[in-house]
């Protein structure tokens, strides 16, 4: 146990490794980005002024043997929200930090040279500084040409959407094929890019490897917790087989599938996006309906997507995106909802904060829902080439609303709402009003007991339960963001206890504590209000945890519901 | 009475997308299931109009009934 935190000052162009203050040792992942962010950046610093700092870490049990466990994340102060960020990814990035003894890589400062590039290139008890040729060139390329005699090095990017400082830029990160996943959400990217760093390689040493203080119990644990992931049917059989865009058929079902911009919850064209076509059209073109994030993922929900020709179109090619771009600006062109997925790839832009800005552009009448040609040029002509039109797409919904006028404007804390309806699926409602984030679907799914029955059942319409579900999961989510967990792992961590049993035992045996699952909550309860002190030391109170208005307006059909928590009912979700 | 039945993911192989099924009066959910060769534990999602199964205990004529294996995502 020697891990350390590597840092680069931009400002002072120079770069060290220093020792983990205690207070920090026993955290990982979203539990130590947020608390460097905590206690290191003026809440009402400018995002992109030299105040912000950029934190990556990997998560407890990243790097491991333990399945799923290599996400990493990502943190700062949101240039969308203006709140406190945490974005986590799959990729090889986790893995790498982990095993060369890297706790946290914080990036601070602005550099004085505005017209000159940078990389950051660690690895285990080294750290540069180095000038690039790179900037300019997209994500795809940066990768591979870093990656160049050094296939195994992890590689974290910007692409052309970061380095222009747009408000839904994400930052990519390489995985295991040499592609991408994304820390997507939240502008992490426009962060990066103020301080001219286009890229982090962290280049893996032989031998390298995480310290397991009880090696003998970490393996039995490890393996019963990979045991529970695969008896589990969601992530044993579900997400292996049809991926997670066999939500689109779900959520289509339930009447809760937010189309044309949020307007009705039932897409006609939802089988030409489904994941069941999806599924068939994969097998059929000769790509992989199976793939992970990153190496030790056993639960494979990912995919490889080629196009007619049998060529890579995408992969990576996520429920989320398939909706955000799909059913949201009612486009049913999977081919070109591919090909937009990879071009926001490789421009570094985030998928769903991009499509729900169209569809607000659509319902502008800027273009007409449905057009997969004119959203793909959107996306090659204006946004990559930074035009004004391009420019307010890429700072995200709330601007585009803004600027064109739309009262219909899907967005908390200025972050546009992923691919459930708050009014049809309630307890999404709650986690998108009350999350330190803004809206986003990762920090307390209840879809889970909304719409696909498991951890029990609370009724999607009604407002009983949501908000002890919501608190329950983003308390849970927290929890397993510090460890690295992946969201996935939930599934099985909510309906058998065996799981939970055995990510507490990895803990323990990894670092010699005897945490009990009381802990592993309690570290969850401390994650969230650790992060909601932050946002309302950067002026957020309990107004900023408030759907917009249009959500109680206007009856959303089939079910014909709105939103009707009260402001006290919202409140009481912080009541712990 | 006539109902529609539309099933998804795997249960569709060697059976349908989606048919009108006529069934008698006091059919339940678990009595398609059992007309379909579907495992009830291996149906984890069903909705009847767009709701949850319990929310509609009997079938009435043309309802609309989506049956899904157990699956997740997000």
């Amino acid at each position: 146990m020697n891990d350390k935190i590597y840092r680069a000052d931009l400002s002072k162009m120079k770069a060290w490794i220093e020792d983990v203050p205690e207070s920090w040792n026993s955290l990982g992942g979203r539990g130590l980005t947020s608390a460097v962010v905590a206690s290191e950046v003026e809440p009402l610093c400018h995002p992109l002024g030299k105040n912000n700092k950029l934190v990556f870490a990997p998560g407890l049990l990243s790097g491991t043997t333990a399945a799923n466990t290599g996400r990493l994340s990502a943190g700062g102060k949101s240039p969308l929200t203006k709140g406190i960020k945490e974005s986590n990814s799959g990729g090889t990035s986790a893995q790498l930090f982990a095993r060369a003894g890297i706790k946290a890589l914080i990036i601070e400062g602005l550099p004085e040279n505005k017209n000159e590039f940078y990389g950051i290139r660690i690895k285990k008890d080294s750290i540069e500084i180095e000038k690039t040729s790179l900037w300019g060139k997209g994500n795809f390329e940066t990768i591979e040409t870093l990656s160049k005699g050094n296939e195994k090095c992890g590689v974290i990017s910007i692409g052309a959407a970061g380095e222009m400082k747009m408000a839904a830029a994400n930052i990519s990160v390489k995985d295991p094929q040499g592609k991408i996943r994304s820390l997507g959400r939240g502008g992490l990217g426009a962060v990066m890019g103020s301080k001219n760093v286009k890229y982090v390689v962290i280049e893996p040493t032989e031998n390298d490897q995480v310290y397991v203080e009880n090696p003998e119990k970490f393996k039995e644990a490890a393996k019963s917790f990979a045991k529970a992931l695969l008896e589990h049917p969601v992530s044993g059989e579900g997400l292996p087989t049809y991926g997670t865009n066999i939500l689109t058929n779900v959520l289509h079902e339930a009447g809760g599938l937010p189309t044309k911009n949020f307007s009705t919850g039932n897409f006609d064209g939802h089988d030409k996006i489904s994941g069941e076509t999806m599924h068939d059209l994969i097998e059929e073109r000769g790509g992989k309906v199976k793939h992970g994030c990153h190496p030790g993922c056993v639960i494979q929900c990912s995919q490889v997507y080629n196009d007619k020709n049998g060529n890579y179109l995408t992969s990576g090619f996520e429920y989320e995106t398939i909706w955000a771009t799909g059913a949201n600006c009612k486009i049913t062109d999977l081919d070109s909802l591919a090909y937009a997925d990879h071009l926001m790839d490789d421009i570094g832009i985030d998928t769903i904060e991009t499509g729900a800005a169209v569809a607000v552009a659509m319902d502008a009448g800027v273009l007409e829902f449905g057009d997969a040609k004119g959203f793909v040029n959107l996306l090659e002509q204006e946004i990559k080439n930074g035009t004004p039109l391009g420019r307010i797409i890429g700072a995200g919904a709330e601007v585009t609303g803004k600027v064109f006028g739309v009262t219909r404007v899907p967005v908390v804390k200025g972050q546009a709402l992923p691919a459930y309806d708050p009014r049809a699926v309630k307890g999404m409602g709650i986690t998108y009003a009350t999350s330190p984030m803004g809206a986003d679907h990762t920090a307390g799914y209840c879809v889970t007991s909304n719409i696909l029955s498991v951890g029990g059942y609370v009724d999607p319409l009604k407002k009983d339960g949501q908000i002890e579900l919501s608190r329950n999961l983003q308390i849970a989510t927290a929890s397993l963001d510090t460890a690295g967990l992946c969201i996935f792992t939930a599934f099985a961590i909510l309906d058998n206890e065996k799981a939970m049993e055995a990510i507490v035992d990895m803990l323990n045996a990894k670092s010699g504590s005897s945490i009990t699952g009381d802990d592993v909550m309690s570290l969850g309860v401390s994650v969230l209000k650790m992060e909601r002190e932050f946002n309302k030391k950067a002026g957020f109170n309990e107004k900023d945890d408030r759907l917009p208005e249009f959500f109680s307006l206007e009856k959303f059909p089939p079910h014909d519901v709105i939103w009707d928590f009260t402001d006290e009912e919202i409140d009481s979700f912080w009541d712990f | 009475m006539k109902i529609r039945v539309k099933l998804f993911a795997q249960f569709r192989k060697n059976r349908f997308k989606e048919k009108e099924m006529e069934v008698s009066k006091d059919t339940s959910v678990f009595d398609i299931l059992k007309i379909l060769g579907i495992d009830e534990k291996e149906a984890g999602i069903i909705f009847v109009n767009g709701r949850h199964f319990e929310n509609k205990p009997r079938l009435e004529e043309g309802d609309n009934v989506s049956v899904f294996p157990v699956v997740g995502g997000g």
